[in-house]
């Protein structure tokens, strides 16, 4: 299966046979209280330094989120997506759970984009679904609804399942859906991520779909984070993951991912590997 | 502090939930009383995880291991706490608002109030108005504690205490709020009594706050 998602100029195409697809997690208001009093003052000036840190550090796509409370999140959203597009031309991922705000960026939006997220309640299904098809854009699903996340992948593919018929019943492409297979932290849970890569595993045998996930959920709460999601994303490769929103920054993990390309066959005689390290040695 | 307490405040720090078990009918079987166990051993050891977890020197799976540990001890020594009359601090009804599903920030709270000896009754994650509603109604509550981990959840504190003052609840019941976007302002906006940024100030919090409503 081959996802393909651009910007005004750039195209990228997203499948297990391919390089992994790095989603930079980094334009993410939560959890960074000045980052929220600027933008809530319509300073969007953050933004600058995020999408050159996140470029500079290996990002394939950056993840846009304006979820600040108290604010006109549509209009803010829609502003930083056509800032964000200025300033570079890696395809976007349209993150937001207000469906105004997706509306507002995908209007403003230039090129293919990526939506973050629907789960498979019925309601958000039905309004978010028109959205996809309106604008030809992929969608990424999850597979918890009204009862809550489930824990256990047999109980995440019965919504998976109903996510996958949701969207061929309202006309959109397979390949334009992509399942979070969700990951937990192990924190909280010691069987979380084994949980998480047999849901990986089981999409991939039953419907070979992209997935996406989050990849620093693994590590919330534990101390050294870095190496723990460095560790996380070579599994959940191997089990069939196809992208990720993570931290693009960090040169140890997206290390990992460029590795894990090469040795899964996904960098043919290390053509990726050997150009980066080349890059690098030049400074 | 003789030594069966002593090994019971490390045993609930380390996690052992074995051996704090095991240790709670031990010191009943002596004649302790379970006022000592819970006010001498449980009690202390959580304030330390607590303070600990709010330094950054404990992390998540450290406070749930304690937490679990401590409840535990807590289901044996309960009915017998209930049977001495002793009062708890006061009763907390908690929940995640609807539409969100992020419960370990909640958990932590929950293990800090039981920690301090507040009698908590957890609604689990999504909870509706209407629960929390049905919830206080039942339980008459000091405190209803609302959790939101996304800011598209976070309005739904506003639709709860609106839920609660139509049903003539609100000025029965101190209401607080947390979770990761929330903010003090936020707080204050949608007209909570109290907000706390972590799972320690919450229990302070609540104390304050319970302790200025009887007094008043």
């Amino acid at each position: 299966m081959h996802t393909v998602l651009s910007s005004a100029s750039k195209e990228i195409t997203m499948g297990n046979d391919l390089p992994f697809v790095i989603i930079g997690e980094r334009i993410n208001p939560t959890g960074r209280k000045i980052f929220q009093e600027k933008l809530r003052a319509g300073d969007l000036s953050t933004l600058e330094i995020d999408v050159a840190d996140q470029v500079a550090g290996g990002a394939d796509m950056l993840d846009v989120n304006m979820g600040v409370p108290l604010t006109d999140e549509p209009a803010l959203l829609a502003k930083a997506i056509q800032l964000v597009q200025s300033l570079t031309d890696l395809p976007i991922c349209i993150d937001s759970s207000v469906v105004e705000a997706l509306e507002a960026g995908l209007a403003v939006y230039q090129g293919k984009a990526l939506i973050n997220s629907m789960t498979g309640e019925d309601d958000r299904m039905e309004a978010i679904l028109p959205l996809v098809k309106k604008y030809d854009a992929a969608i990424i699903a999850l597979p918890n609804d009204e009862t809550g996340i489930p824990m256990t992948a047999p109980e995440r593919m019965l919504i998976v399942d109903k996510i996958v018929s949701a969207v061929e019943k309202a006309g959109i492409s397979l390949e334009n859906l992509l399942i979070d297979p969700l990951a937990m932290t192990v924190g909280a849970d010691p069987e979380a991520v084994k949980n998480t890569l047999e849901t990986i595993h089981q999409i991939k045998e039953k419907y070979d779909l992209n997935m996406s996930i989050g990849g620093s959920n693994v590590s919330f709460g534990l101390p050294n984070r870095h190496a723990l999601n460095a560790a996380f994303i070579p599994m959940a490769i191997a089990a069939g993951l196809s992208s990720a929103i993570m931290d693009a920054r960090t040169p140890a993990v997206v290390e990992s991912v460029r590795a894990s390309d090469l040795l899964i066959g996904n960098d043919a005689w290390g053509g990726n590997w050997i150009t980066r390290f080349r890059a690098a040695q030049n400074g | 502090m003789t030594d069966i307490l002593k090994e019971m405040y490390e045993g609930t720090m380390a996690g052992n939930a074995p051996r704090v078990l095991e240790l709670t009918n031990l010191g009943l079987a002596e004649g302790m009383t379970p006022e000592t166990l819970l006010f001498e051993a449980l009690i202390p050891a959580l304030e330390e995880v607590g303070a600990r977890f709010e330094r950054g020197d404990y992390f998540v799976p450290e406070m749930l291991i304690a937490g679990r540990a401590m409840n535990g001890a807590l289901d044996v020594l309960r009915p017998l706490l209930a049977d001495t009359g002793a009062e708890t601090i006061g009763t907390f009804v908690m929940g995640t608002v609807k539409g969100d599903v992020h419960d370990i920030g909640k958990n932590l709270v929950n293990i800090m109030l039981e920690g301090a000896g507040f009698n908590v009754i957890d609604l689990g994650v999504q909870v509706s108005p209407e629960k929390f509603v049905a919830a206080v109604q039942e339980h008459k509550p000091d405190i209803v504690g609302m959790s939101a981990f996304l800011t598209t959840t976070m309005p739904m504190f506003k639709v709860n205490m609106e839920e609660l003052t139509k049903a003539g609840l609100r000025d029965d019941v101190i209401v607080m709020v947390g979770g990761a976007p929330v903010t003090q302002e936020y707080a204050d906006v949608v007209g909570a009594d109290g907000y706390a940024a972590d799972a320690s100030t919450a229990v302070r919090m609540a104390k304050s706050l319970i302790a200025a409503k009887r007094g008043k």
